[in-house]
């Protein structure tokens, strides 16, 4: 527009003396110099009295209605039409307007300009956006590619375990060395897998073997209580027996310690006899499977407690039980167990008036504990390490009769229920043994 | 009532059998006892070899003591070969062993035992036993049809 307007300018100037001489030949040959630019499509000179005074037309066939025959703007200025740019000028003269100077100028000619410019800039971006993209995939080729591919190798490891799969790309540059990094790690990975696969196969072999050891030793245990069973007590049956035939038969030729060393050995065998009992017992806890149900414990008390009344009707014993020890266990096993402990505090009592004998549960942290307590001889704390072994006692065979075998039922069953047993007592005290039937064995109800 | 039935007592210890014996008469139990000395022995006073009958008259015999550990053919085999046999499958027949373990007291009764005594160590409680079971297998209980 800027180049428009000079050109106005120049043509006004040019036609000063056309229009104050009233030359239009002299001004349309000035107006026809425009010709050199090929957007000026119409150029017109006005006169003082806005008329029309020369005119341009580039192209004829186009008609003069590009210019008006009179004049309506004045001073200058310019018009923007939809395909054209119309632009005026007045021409001064000593400071007076003699005439208007107009050029239509073509705006196609400016939209074909910038629809070239836009295009050249489209094929410079493109151009470049193929350089760009050329020189990525091939910065991708020689970085990204590799990491993806470690990444990739690196999910396959985790989804698969299989630690003998590699990452490629042996680059000498930083993506190379982390590439055989991880390499190296997952060779590390691969190794210490292996072994502990190795070691897990040999544990494995060992718990197998001794899975086979013990059942062996199992059977090896039941086989000798077997003979146990049956081969130790029938000599005992005859020891005994004709021991005992002895003194019917041969009384009057016995004299009186004759007499004595025999019921010395019939006393022994009956003693033997119980040993064998016991140990029969106990491995027969050891051996026999644990059977779990709920067992109302202070029932079973009751139970007990009644039979062991009846076994001695004249001792005054009084006896506490709390209801609703519902435990969780092998119904036969806790009977024994309770026998024992019950049957302990009933012999440990006997010398006392008045005996009392307890058995009740308390809770504590979740855990139920089950006790046996009674006011009878008690024992000494020292030993009371002891208390649980087979065949040890604390007391002597006068004072109170046993074989040592009770307490060590007693502990294995509640060892089988995955609890534990302790006691509590102090000579001539009284003792309180108390136990708990491990997971489940306390079941609130 | 004076019982002339026979009891058969199979049993390999002679100190058992003689204590056995000396516990019935403790009871007065003055039966003839029969003694069979291995699980054959029996099975041939039974059930007879080789297509004989057997050395005991079948309808005579009250009880059979049968001990289970024994020579060459053992109690649980004597046991289902009795009761196999159409001839003695009724026949009482009371286990008399020392083991009183559970696996043998399942196994006896699964092979047909009508009792299980275990011996007692004690003299004074065998002899206690005997004349329960004398009292009860002599006395006591009915025999069943074919034995009478």
């Amino acid at each position: 527009m800027r180049r428009t307007s000079i050109q106005a300018d120049i043509v006004g100037a040019n036609c000063l003396s056309a229009l104050l001489f009233s030359d239009p030949k002299s001004a349309e040959t000035t107006l026809a110099a425009l010709k050199a630019d090929p957007r000026i499509r119409a150029a017109g000179l006005y006169a003082a009295d806005r008329r029309l005074f020369a005119t341009y037309v580039r192209d004829p066939s186009g008609g003069t209605s590009l210019l008006e025959d009179s004049l309506g703007e004045t001073g200058q200025g310019h018009r923007l039409g939809h395909d054209r740019l119309v632009l005026w000028r007045s021409v001064l003269f000593d400071q007076k307007t003699i005439g208007a100077v107009v050029i239509v100028s073509d705006l196609s000619e400016v939209g074909a300009t910038m629809t070239r410019d836009v295009l050249v800039f489209a094929c410079v971006l493109l151009v470049s956006l193929l350089i760009a993209l050329a020189v990525s995939s091939r910065l991708q080729r020689s970085i990204s590619q590799p990491i993806l591919d470690l990444a990739g190798v690196a999910r396959r490891v985790t989804l698969e375990k299989d630690y003998s799969v590699r990452a490629s790309g042996g680059s000498r540059d930083e993506i190379g060395s982390l590439v055989v990094a991880f390499n190296e790690m997952l060779e590390e990975i691969r190794q210490q897998e292996a072994e502990l696969r190795a070691a897990r196969d040999r544990l494995e072999q060992r718990v197998a073997e001794r899975t086979t050891q013990l059942q062996v030793a199992n059977k090896e245990l039941e086989a000798f209580s077997y003979s146990v069973s049956h081969d130790l007590r029938a000599p005992l049956r005859s020891i005994e027996g004709f021991s005992r035939a002895l003194m019917e038969d041969c009384a009057d030729g016995l004299s009186e310690s004759g007499r004595d060393s025999l019921q010395r050995i019939v006393g022994s065998t009956v003693k033997m006899g119980q040993l064998i009992d016991g140990l029969l017992n106990l491995s027969r806890v050891t051996r026999t499977e644990v059977r779990g149900r709920s067992v109302d414990l202070s029932s079973l008390a009751g139970e007990i407690w009644a039979e062991l009344k009846d076994s001695e009707r004249d001792r005054p014993v009084e006896c506490v039980i709390a209801a609703g020890a519902i435990a969780e266990g092998d119904p036969a096993l806790l009977r024994a167990v309770l026998q024992n402990l019950l049957g302990n505090a009933w012999k440990f009592t006997r010398k006392r008036t008045p005996a009392r004998i307890e058995f009740g549960f308390a809770e504590e942290s979740g855990e139920r504990t089950y006790f046996v307590k009674d006011n009878g001889a008690g024992f000494d704390m020292s030993y009371a390490d002891k208390l649980f072994g087979a065949f040890q006692r604390l007391h002597g065979q006068n004072e109170f009769p046993g074989i040592g075998i009770g307490l060590a039922t007693v502990q294995r069953i509640v060892s089988r229920h995955g609890g534990r047993v302790w006691a509590i007592g102090a000579p001539d005290q009284g003792a309180s043994v108390y136990f708990t039937l491990g997971r489940g064995g306390a079941n609130g109800g | 009532m004076v019982d002339k039935r026979i009891v058969l007592l199979v049993e390999d210890n002679p100190d058992d059998e003689a204590l056995t014996l000396r516990a019935l008469k403790k009871n007065n139990i003055l039966n003839e006892v029969i003694v069979a000395r291995d699980g054959a022995e029996a099975l041939e006073y039974l059930l007879g070899t080789n297509g004989k009958s057997g050395k005991i008259r079948l309808e005579q015999l009250a009880v059979v003591l049968l001990d289970l550990k024994l020579p060459k053919v053992n109690g649980l085999e004597v046991l289902r070969r009795v009761r196999a046999d159409p001839r003695t499958k009724l026949l009482p027949i009371v286990v008399l062993t020392s083991s009183k373990e559970e696996k043998d007291l399942v196994s006896a009764y699964d092979s047909g035992a009508n009792s299980y005594v275990q011996k007692p160590v004690e003299f004074a409680d065998f002899v206690r036993a005997a004349g329960h079971l004398g009292l009860y297998w002599l006395v006591t209980n009915a025999p069943p049809p074919s034995a009478r």
